[in-house]
């Protein structure tokens, strides 16, 4: 579960990026976050896993109030989140099995377990033939999904997602979006910002629409309604 | 770069190792100096036995006094005589008309105290004249601490100039690794697991740094010690056994090493553990 309430976010340098958000979103939902570029959605997913503080306002994520949560306690709320980005973030001199094993790794999991885990996602996201392969002999889509894999390996209760198909083609991009749609209905949370108006209109979903830092729409099974 | 910041280490190392060698061996020679400082008492030579133990009633009031015995007039005569040898028997002859004093041989409690013990001694009824080659003493005392705070300043400029340049070392193997660091905040991984291989590798470039200079002091002590002990005969000047000075001096040597190294490390990582 996530609840925002009254959040607001300025920046030291007087940029004031939220101007008061008020949102809950229930365990299992699948949400997009749409909105012109600088409305603030960006900080709006960095508040999620406390890469930025709010000014105001608090921010609960998995029982946790992230404004007030202790700097030591950030790591295991990062643990319960998986974060997948538009430029994917993988280490280029590791394997895709590498890559996504660091992330049990820095938990300090256990091998056996590491081992099980990771196959366990490849396969999720059908890349167990390329267990070995570098992130450079990889198409944009198949390391997204090395990303995806990474993102979800923890099990996390939380997916959020950072314009997961900016850089992928349309073809790809549907790709992703049926793995995404998988995880939710495992009953993951998913939370995504995003531009690509074709996604949001097919794949209908909660939308929250986000303009000069405040939450201006938020429809069940809503559409994009911006003309690009 | 890591070349560099080892030669740092290595350099400051070999000032400090032999500077300390020095100044502890310097320390030592004050130290045996002071513990031989006394104070000889004269007392006026028609001083009777009444007076005498006047002025020893006297020595034992003052509380900054460690001990002090007395030496009678024959007694002085005699160690006179014995310590100029051969010519020293010419001096025999005075035994019938002794022109010496008795005097008190005292120690001060605190070899620092020795001027204003010898001048509080000097008030003392039925004293003459009191000796204690002050010169020598101040000019060992004043010398031995000038030696010690420049020498403390050195080695902390040179201490904190390793430290900085380890740290800058550390700082661009960390901004080659960054984005392993920023994904590894991603993924949840604590501080601690984070700073812990760049914690090694201080600790690594320390202990590399220190190695030369380990070695050179050990050599270099074994030579001196060894070699040159005959050589200088002064007795005063006694250098520290080989075993355990050197070893002990290696140690503190190789832990400050690893000190510079680790707290260089932790210097620079902290920086970019924020958020």
């Amino acid at each position: 579960m996530i609840e925002m309430k009254e959040v607001y976010k300025t920046y030291p340098n007087g940029v004031t990026a939220l101007n008061g958000i008020d949102i809950h979103i229930d365990q299992g939902e699948f949400v997009y976050i749409v909105g012109p570029s600088g409305a603030g959605k960006s900080t709006f997913i960095k508040l999620m896993f406390r890469e930025e503080r709010p000014s105001k306002g608090s921010i609960i994520v998995n029982d946790r109030d992230l404004a007030v949560l202790k700097k030591r306690k950030v790591p295991h709320l990062r643990r319960e989140i998986g974060v997948v980005y538009q430029d994917f973030r993988l280490l280029p001199k590791l394997t895709v099995y590498e890559n996504v094993a660091f992330a049990l790794e820095v938990i300090e999991e256990t091998p056996k377990n590491i081992k099980r885990r990771v196959m366990d996602v490849l396969d999720q996201v059908r890349l167990k033939n390329k267990a070995r392969f570098l992130p450079d002999e990889l198409s944009g889509g198949e390391q997204q999904r090395v990303a995806i894999a990474r993102a979800i390996v923890n099990m996390p209760q939380v997916v959020i997602a950072d314009e997961p198909t900016g850089n992928l083609d349309p073809e790809t991009s549907w790709e992703i979006m049926h793995i995404l749609e998988e995880i939710n209905q495992r009953g993951t949370t998913i939370l995504m910002a995003t531009h690509n108006r074709e996604i949001v209109n097919t794949i209908r979903k909660r939308v929250i629409a986000i303009e000069d830092g405040s939450v201006v729409r938020d429809e069940h099974r809503g559409d994009y309604g911006y003309e690009i | 770069m890591t070349v560099s910041s080892v030669g740092a280490v290595t350099t400051t190392l070999l000032l400090v190792g032999v500077f300390l060698a020095v100044m502890l061996n310097l320390n030592e020679v004050a130290e045996n100096v002071e513990e031989d400082v006394e104070i000889k008492v004269l007392l006026d030579v028609s001083a009777g036995q009444e007076e005498i133990d006047t002025v020893e009633q006297n020595l034992e009031d003052m509380p900054d006094i460690g001990t002090y015995e007395y030496s009678s007039k024959e007694e002085e005569l005699k160690s006179l005589v014995d310590s100029l040898g051969d010519q020293g028997q010419a001096f025999e002859l005075f035994e019938q008309s002794n022109p010496l004093n008795d005097a008190f041989v005292v120690k001060p409690e605190e070899p620092e105290d020795t001027a204003q013990v010898a001048e509080d001694i000097k008030q003392l009824d039925h004293v003459d004249k009191v000796n204690y080659g002050e010169e020598l003493v101040e000019r060992i005392f004043t010398f031995n601490e000038y030696a010690r705070n420049i020498g403390l300043a050195l080695i902390i400029g040179l201490v904190f100039t390793a430290i900085f340049l380890i740290s800058n070392t550390i700082k661009i193997t960390i901004i080659a690794r960054q984005k392993e660091i920023g994904i590894m905040k991603l993924v949840g991984a604590t501080n601690m697991f984070i700073r812990w291989p760049f914690f090694v590798e201080g600790l690594i470039l320390g202990i590399l740094g220190s190695i030369i200079p380990i070695a050179a002091i050990v050599s270099g002590y074994y030579y001196l010690y060894y070699n040159l002990r005959d050589r200088i005969q002064f007795d005063f000047i006694q250098l520290l056994p080989f075993n355990p000075f050197a070893w002990q001096l290696a140690g503190l040597v190789l832990a400050i090493g690893a000190f510079i190294g680790v707290w260089g490390s932790v210097m620079s990582v902290r920086k970019f553990l924020k958020v």
